[in-house]
Protein backbone atom coordinates (compact mmCIF):
# COMPACT_ATOMS: atom_id res chain seq x y z
CA UNK A 1 0.00 0.00 0.00
CA UNK A 2 1.12 3.63 -0.93
CA UNK A 3 0.59 6.22 1.97
CA UNK A 4 1.51 10.13 1.73
CA UNK A 5 2.32 12.08 4.17
CA UNK A 6 1.83 15.57 4.11
CA UNK A 7 4.89 18.04 5.22
CA UNK A 8 3.50 21.94 5.96
CA UNK A 9 6.13 24.54 6.97
CA UNK A 10 6.24 23.75 10.56
CA UNK A 11 5.22 20.33 10.53
CA UNK A 12 7.19 18.42 13.47
CA UNK A 13 5.87 14.52 12.97
CA UNK A 14 6.02 14.03 9.35
CA UNK A 15 9.43 11.78 9.61
CA UNK A 16 7.92 9.97 12.77
CA UNK A 17 4.75 9.07 10.27
CA UNK A 18 7.28 8.41 7.33
CA UNK A 19 9.23 6.12 10.17
CA UNK A 20 6.45 4.03 11.67
CA UNK A 21 5.10 3.17 8.19
CA UNK A 22 8.21 2.65 6.14
CA UNK A 23 10.55 1.53 8.95
CA UNK A 24 8.13 -0.49 11.22
CA UNK A 25 5.35 -1.39 8.81
CA UNK A 26 7.51 -1.80 5.25
CA UNK A 27 5.59 0.34 3.69
CA UNK A 28 5.55 2.27 0.21
CA UNK A 29 5.58 6.05 2.11
CA UNK A 30 6.07 9.40 0.23
CA UNK A 31 6.42 13.12 1.50
CA UNK A 32 3.74 15.57 -0.32
CA UNK A 33 4.67 19.12 -0.11
CA UNK A 34 1.99 21.26 0.91
CA UNK A 35 2.44 23.00 -2.53
CA UNK A 36 1.99 20.01 -4.14
CA UNK A 37 -1.54 19.69 -6.74
CA UNK A 38 -1.14 16.08 -6.87
CA UNK A 39 -1.25 13.22 -4.51
CA UNK A 40 0.79 10.81 -6.23
CA UNK A 41 -1.29 8.03 -6.24
CA UNK A 42 -1.16 7.34 -3.07
CA UNK A 43 -4.08 5.33 -1.16
CA UNK A 44 -4.11 6.47 2.13
CA UNK A 45 -3.29 10.14 3.61
CA UNK A 46 -1.45 10.98 6.34
CA UNK A 47 -1.61 14.86 8.12
CA UNK A 48 0.77 14.48 9.91
CA UNK A 49 1.15 16.74 13.83
CA UNK A 50 3.60 20.18 14.19
CA UNK A 51 2.83 23.54 13.84
CA UNK A 52 2.07 24.35 10.26
CA UNK A 53 2.26 27.82 9.41
CA UNK A 54 3.43 28.75 13.00
CA UNK A 55 -0.54 28.08 14.20
CA UNK A 56 -1.26 31.91 13.30
CA UNK A 57 -4.47 32.87 13.63
CA UNK A 58 -5.65 29.57 14.48
CA UNK A 59 -4.42 26.42 15.09
CA UNK A 60 -5.13 24.33 11.18
CA UNK A 61 -6.63 27.85 10.13
CA UNK A 62 -3.86 28.65 7.12
CA UNK A 63 -2.66 25.07 6.40
CA UNK A 64 -6.45 23.92 5.45
CA UNK A 65 -5.65 26.15 2.32
CA UNK A 66 -2.08 24.77 1.15
CA UNK A 67 -2.51 23.62 -2.14
CA UNK A 68 -2.62 19.72 -1.58
CA UNK A 69 -5.58 20.62 0.55
CA UNK A 70 -7.56 20.83 -1.89
CA UNK A 71 -6.51 17.13 -3.46
CA UNK A 72 -6.78 15.98 0.17
CA UNK A 73 -10.60 17.21 0.33
CA UNK A 74 -11.15 15.79 -3.13
CA UNK A 75 -9.44 12.39 -2.03
CA UNK A 76 -11.34 12.24 1.64
CA UNK A 77 -14.91 13.16 -0.56
CA UNK A 78 -14.38 9.60 -2.52
CA UNK A 79 -13.63 8.09 0.22
CA UNK A 80 -10.27 7.40 0.35
CA UNK A 81 -8.75 6.93 4.06
CA UNK A 82 -7.21 10.16 5.86
CA UNK A 83 -5.86 10.02 8.93
CA UNK A 84 -4.96 13.64 10.67
CA UNK A 85 -3.14 13.67 14.19
CA UNK A 86 -2.47 16.15 16.29
CA UNK A 87 -2.37 19.20 13.94
CA UNK A 88 -3.62 17.19 11.19
CA UNK A 89 -6.76 16.77 13.21
CA UNK A 90 -7.23 20.50 13.89
CA UNK A 91 -6.18 20.85 9.86
CA UNK A 92 -8.68 18.25 9.17
CA UNK A 93 -11.96 19.98 11.84
CA UNK A 94 -11.01 23.69 9.64
CA UNK A 95 -10.90 22.14 6.31
CA UNK A 96 -15.02 20.69 7.14
CA UNK A 97 -13.89 17.06 6.80
CA UNK A 98 -14.89 16.38 10.90
CA UNK A 99 -17.16 18.31 12.77
CA UNK A 100 -16.57 20.81 15.69
CA UNK A 101 -13.50 22.49 16.47
CA UNK A 102 -10.08 22.68 18.41
CA UNK A 103 -9.34 24.93 21.49
CA UNK A 104 -6.62 25.88 23.87
CA UNK A 105 -6.43 23.66 26.51
CA UNK A 106 -8.35 23.79 29.60
CA UNK A 107 -5.53 23.89 31.81
CA UNK A 108 -4.09 26.32 29.62
CA UNK A 109 -0.95 24.35 29.39
CA UNK A 110 0.82 22.26 26.97
CA UNK A 111 0.33 18.74 27.46
CA UNK A 112 2.83 16.32 26.96
CA UNK A 113 2.52 12.89 28.59
CA UNK A 114 1.07 9.31 28.04
CA UNK A 115 -2.50 9.15 27.86
CA UNK A 116 -4.77 6.12 27.72
CA UNK A 117 -7.97 5.79 25.05
CA UNK A 118 -10.70 3.73 24.83
CA UNK A 119 -11.80 2.49 21.10
CA UNK A 120 -15.44 3.25 21.29
CA UNK A 121 -16.12 2.46 17.66
CA UNK A 122 -15.14 0.36 14.73
CA UNK A 123 -14.03 1.39 11.49
CA UNK A 124 -11.65 1.52 8.52
CA UNK A 125 -9.09 3.04 11.63
CA UNK A 126 -9.59 1.15 14.01
CA UNK A 127 -10.81 -2.33 12.60
CA UNK A 128 -7.91 -4.21 13.98
CA UNK A 129 -9.17 -3.26 17.66
CA UNK A 130 -12.54 -4.85 19.66
CA UNK A 131 -14.61 -2.31 20.90
CA UNK A 132 -13.38 -1.10 24.50
CA UNK A 133 -9.74 -1.56 23.70
CA UNK A 134 -7.50 0.71 25.94
CA UNK A 135 -4.32 2.02 24.12
CA UNK A 136 -1.65 3.56 25.24
CA UNK A 137 -0.09 6.51 23.53
CA UNK A 138 1.20 10.03 24.14
CA UNK A 139 0.04 13.19 23.41
CA UNK A 140 1.89 16.48 23.08
CA UNK A 141 -0.42 19.73 22.29
CA UNK A 142 -1.54 22.73 23.43
CA UNK A 143 -4.52 23.16 21.55
CA UNK A 144 -6.24 19.69 22.00
CA UNK A 145 -9.98 20.58 23.54
CA UNK A 146 -12.28 19.04 21.45
CA UNK A 147 -15.55 21.34 21.18
CA UNK A 148 -18.68 20.35 19.47
CA UNK A 149 -22.23 21.99 19.57
CA UNK A 150 -25.10 20.00 20.99
CA UNK A 151 -26.65 19.39 18.09
CA UNK A 152 -23.52 18.36 16.37
CA UNK A 153 -22.89 16.01 19.31
CA UNK A 154 -26.21 14.10 19.05
CA UNK A 155 -25.27 13.72 15.48
CA UNK A 156 -22.12 12.50 16.32
CA UNK A 157 -23.47 9.80 18.61
CA UNK A 158 -25.80 9.08 16.21
CA UNK A 159 -23.55 8.14 13.42
CA UNK A 160 -21.47 6.10 16.07
CA UNK A 161 -18.54 8.52 15.00
CA UNK A 162 -16.91 8.88 18.64
CA UNK A 163 -13.67 7.35 17.84
CA UNK A 164 -11.10 7.44 21.01
CA UNK A 165 -11.93 8.60 24.29
CA UNK A 166 -9.53 9.65 27.00
CA UNK A 167 -9.94 6.60 29.85
CA UNK A 168 -7.88 5.69 32.60
CA UNK A 169 -5.82 2.72 32.13
CA UNK A 170 -8.27 0.27 33.10
CA UNK A 171 -10.85 2.23 30.52
CA UNK A 172 -12.59 4.30 33.32
CA UNK A 173 -13.71 7.35 30.89
CA UNK A 174 -13.86 10.14 33.67
CA UNK A 175 -12.94 14.00 33.83
CA UNK A 176 -9.68 13.24 35.92
CA UNK A 177 -8.58 11.26 33.03
CA UNK A 178 -9.15 14.12 30.80
CA UNK A 179 -6.40 16.02 29.83
CA UNK A 180 -7.62 19.29 28.07
CA UNK A 181 -10.61 19.39 28.82
CA UNK A 182 -12.55 18.02 25.65
CA UNK A 183 -16.13 17.47 25.62
CA UNK A 184 -17.08 13.87 26.75
CA UNK A 185 -13.56 12.92 26.95
CA UNK A 186 -13.29 12.57 23.60
CA UNK A 187 -9.69 12.01 21.41
CA UNK A 188 -10.58 11.59 18.43
CA UNK A 189 -13.24 11.45 15.93
CA UNK A 190 -14.70 10.14 12.49
CA UNK A 191 -16.45 11.29 9.55
CA UNK A 192 -19.57 10.34 8.83
CA UNK A 193 -18.13 7.77 6.33
CA UNK A 194 -15.39 6.81 8.69
CA UNK A 195 -12.61 6.91 6.09
CA UNK A 196 -11.77 10.45 7.83
CA UNK A 197 -10.03 9.87 12.05
CA UNK A 198 -9.13 12.80 13.75
CA UNK A 199 -7.13 12.14 16.74
CA UNK A 200 -4.88 13.76 19.15
CA UNK A 201 -2.76 11.01 20.46
CA UNK A 202 0.17 10.11 18.32
CA UNK A 203 -0.28 6.50 17.03
CA UNK A 204 3.26 7.22 15.09
CA UNK A 205 5.10 7.88 18.23
CA UNK A 206 3.61 4.63 20.11
CA UNK A 207 4.44 2.19 16.91
CA UNK A 208 7.23 0.16 18.34
CA UNK A 209 7.99 -1.10 22.02
CA UNK A 210 11.07 0.44 22.31
CA UNK A 211 9.25 3.50 22.27
CA UNK A 212 7.13 2.60 25.23
CA UNK A 213 4.07 1.52 23.07
CA UNK A 214 3.11 -0.48 20.12
CA UNK A 215 -0.62 0.51 20.21
CA UNK A 216 -0.54 2.81 17.87
CA UNK A 217 0.87 0.79 14.80
CA UNK A 218 -3.14 -1.23 14.91
CA UNK A 219 -4.26 2.26 13.73
CA UNK A 220 -1.69 2.25 10.40
CA UNK A 221 -2.52 -1.19 10.16
CA UNK A 222 -6.10 -1.05 10.25
CA UNK A 223 -6.21 0.26 7.02
CA UNK A 224 -4.15 -2.37 5.36
CA UNK B 1 -10.60 51.79 3.51
CA UNK B 2 -9.04 50.68 7.39
CA UNK B 3 -11.19 47.96 8.37
CA UNK B 4 -10.92 46.50 11.94
CA UNK B 5 -12.43 42.96 12.79
CA UNK B 6 -13.04 42.12 16.09
CA UNK B 7 -13.20 38.17 16.51
CA UNK B 8 -14.51 36.82 19.91
CA UNK B 9 -15.50 33.67 20.94
CA UNK B 10 -19.22 32.75 21.13
CA UNK B 11 -21.11 33.10 25.01
CA UNK B 12 -21.40 29.65 25.03
CA UNK B 13 -17.90 28.87 25.02
CA UNK B 14 -15.56 28.53 27.51
CA UNK B 15 -12.37 30.81 27.31
CA UNK B 16 -9.62 29.37 29.20
CA UNK B 17 -7.42 32.38 28.82
CA UNK B 18 -10.16 34.58 30.37
CA UNK B 19 -10.58 32.70 33.28
CA UNK B 20 -6.66 32.80 33.45
CA UNK B 21 -7.06 36.68 33.32
CA UNK B 22 -9.42 36.93 35.96
CA UNK B 23 -7.41 34.91 38.24
CA UNK B 24 -4.98 37.02 37.70
CA UNK B 25 -6.17 40.02 38.49
CA UNK B 26 -7.98 39.24 41.70
CA UNK B 27 -4.61 38.58 42.77
CA UNK B 28 -3.73 41.85 41.77
CA UNK B 29 -6.96 43.05 44.25
CA UNK B 30 -8.79 43.86 41.65
CA UNK B 31 -11.82 42.14 43.27
CA UNK B 32 -14.64 43.36 41.47
CA UNK B 33 -13.55 41.92 38.25
CA UNK B 34 -16.43 39.08 37.26
CA UNK B 35 -15.84 37.86 34.13
CA UNK B 36 -12.79 38.71 31.21
CA UNK B 37 -12.90 37.21 27.31
CA UNK B 38 -9.85 37.22 26.04
CA UNK B 39 -10.93 37.52 21.51
CA UNK B 40 -8.49 39.26 18.67
CA UNK B 41 -8.73 42.48 16.72
CA UNK B 42 -7.73 42.19 13.08
CA UNK B 43 -7.00 45.57 11.28
CA UNK B 44 -7.26 45.59 7.53
CA UNK B 45 -6.21 47.72 5.30
CA UNK B 46 -8.35 47.49 1.76
CA UNK B 47 -7.63 48.86 -1.59
CA UNK B 48 -11.57 49.77 -2.02
CA UNK B 49 -13.13 53.20 -0.64
CA UNK B 50 -16.37 51.80 -1.15
CA UNK B 51 -18.43 50.78 2.48
CA UNK B 52 -20.31 48.43 0.69
CA UNK B 53 -17.72 46.53 -1.16
CA UNK B 54 -15.72 46.53 1.64
CA UNK B 55 -18.11 45.05 4.21
CA UNK B 56 -19.00 42.49 1.42
CA UNK B 57 -15.10 41.45 0.87
CA UNK B 58 -14.52 41.57 4.75
CA UNK B 59 -17.53 39.37 5.41
CA UNK B 60 -16.34 37.09 2.71
CA UNK B 61 -13.25 36.89 4.28
CA UNK B 62 -14.46 36.41 7.76
CA UNK B 63 -16.08 33.15 6.53
CA UNK B 64 -13.23 31.74 4.68
CA UNK B 65 -10.31 32.42 6.90
CA UNK B 66 -10.70 34.85 9.30
CA UNK B 67 -12.73 32.92 12.25
CA UNK B 68 -14.20 29.61 13.06
CA UNK B 69 -17.97 30.11 12.65
CA UNK B 70 -18.16 26.45 15.20
CA UNK B 71 -16.61 28.67 17.79
CA UNK B 72 -16.39 32.40 17.10
CA UNK B 73 -18.43 35.26 16.47
CA UNK B 74 -17.34 38.75 14.54
CA UNK B 75 -18.09 42.40 14.58
CA UNK B 76 -16.71 44.74 11.60
CA UNK B 77 -15.94 48.33 11.96
CA UNK B 78 -15.25 50.35 9.30
CA UNK B 79 -12.63 53.21 10.42
CA UNK B 80 -11.95 55.13 7.98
Amino acid sequence: MKWGVVVFPGSNCDRDCFHALYDVLKQDVVYLWHKDKDLKGVDAVVLPGGFSYGDYLRVGAMARFAPIMDEVVHFAKQGGPVIGICNGFQILVEAGLLPGALMRNKTLKFMCQDVFVKCETKGPWTRKFKSGKILKMPIAHGDGQYFVRDNQLKELQTHDQIALRYCSAQGDVEEKFNPNGSILNIAGVYNKKKNVLGLMPHPERASEDLLGSSDGQGIFESVL
Amino acid sequence: MKVRVFVTLKDDVLDPQGRAVVGSLKTLGFQGVQDARVGKLIELKLSTHNKTEAEKQVKDMCEKLLTNAVIENYKVELVS
